[in-house]
């Protein structure tokens, strides 16, 4: 249980942290491309998307990463709150209502595109690195 | 702290960065409330499930993505609710943005791959994207109907 709370704890601190960094970021994104695109969203998911592929494998290397403290922190509390779901999809729909039905599908290819290939190169080059 | 009669330009300025810190702070507390209950979530879906396919983040997702699509519409300017621009960064950006992840469904959908399960990242990524938007769709079409009750 006092395991448990203390997970929590520090779950608790790095998603304060990475939410108040996405909307520090996916707002200074929006304000200089402008807000007819998602950029600032896909912005915030692809650099954390590269990130958590890097921890993982310094993760799978013992390092720091695989320590349940560092993780918790740094994983599930700031990435996972730094990069976000319910913002793409509200997005997206917001797209397709106002019948941008190529700018929503744009949206959703390269928005997985681009997450899945950062998470993988953040991964591979993170375990180049380490060998 | 300020003397009186202090220039309505410092004042104004003074009231610009509050209100500044004010918005960061309420999404930072959103953040927080979503992110725990997000690990809880995971907790619970491992222990019902295992973790043989990542359940509890496409839980959290689709949930966090109706909730925002409910919200957005029901507070919206047609809205029948009114919010104030504090209370929606707190709701939107800050809990649903906090309990709903990206991140970890790209690590998981990259796990499922290296573990040589091609059908089962196929599966997860096609059905992530697919119910996300349904969530977010249904939650506004909900708040479509309150908004259009009478009274």
């Amino acid at each position: 249980m006092q395991e448990l709370m203390t997970g929590l704890l520090w779950v608790a601190a790095g998603s304060a942290a990475g939410g108040a960094m996405r909307f520090l970021v996916s707002g200074l994104v929006a304000r200089s491309v402008g807000e007819t695109f998602p950029w600032g969203t896909m912005v915030v998911n692809v650099t954390g998307s590269l990130a958590i592929g890097a921890l993982a494998a310094a993760a799978d290397g013992g390092i720091v990463a695989h320590r349940p403290a560092v993780w918790l922190l740094a994983v599930t509390g700031f990435l996972g709150s730094f990069t976000t779901v319910s913002s793409f999809s509200l997005q997206t729909l917001a797209l397709m209502r106002e019948g941008e039905t190529l700018r929503a599908g744009g949206n959703i290819a390269l928005t997985l595109a681009l997450c899945l290939a950062a998470a993988s190169l953040g991964f591979l080059a993170t375990r180049a690195g380490l060998s | 702290m300020r003397a009186r009669g202090t220039a309505p330009k410092t004042t104004l300025r003074w009231r610009a960065l509050r209100d500044g810190a004010a918005l960061y702070g309420v999404v930072a507390f959103g953040s927080l409330i979503g992110g725990v209950l997000r690990a809880l979530a995971s907790l619970g879906a491992i222990a019902l499930f295992g973790d043989g396919f990542p359940w509890g983040t496409l839980a959290v997702n689709v949930i966090g993505s109706l909730a925002i699509g409910f919200y957005a519409t029901l507070t919206g300017p047609d809205g029948r609710v009114f919010a104030s621009a504090r209370q929606r960064q707190f709701v939107m950006t800050g809990l649903c943005g906090g309990f709903t992840t990206f991140s970890v469904f790209s690590l998981e959908t990259l796990r499922l791959l290296q573990a040589g399960d091609m059908a089962m990242a196929g599966l997860n990524a096609g059905l992530s994207v697919i119910l996300w938007l349904a969530a977010v769709w249904l939650g506004h079409l909900a708040a479509l109907r309150l908004n259009r009750l009478g009274g």
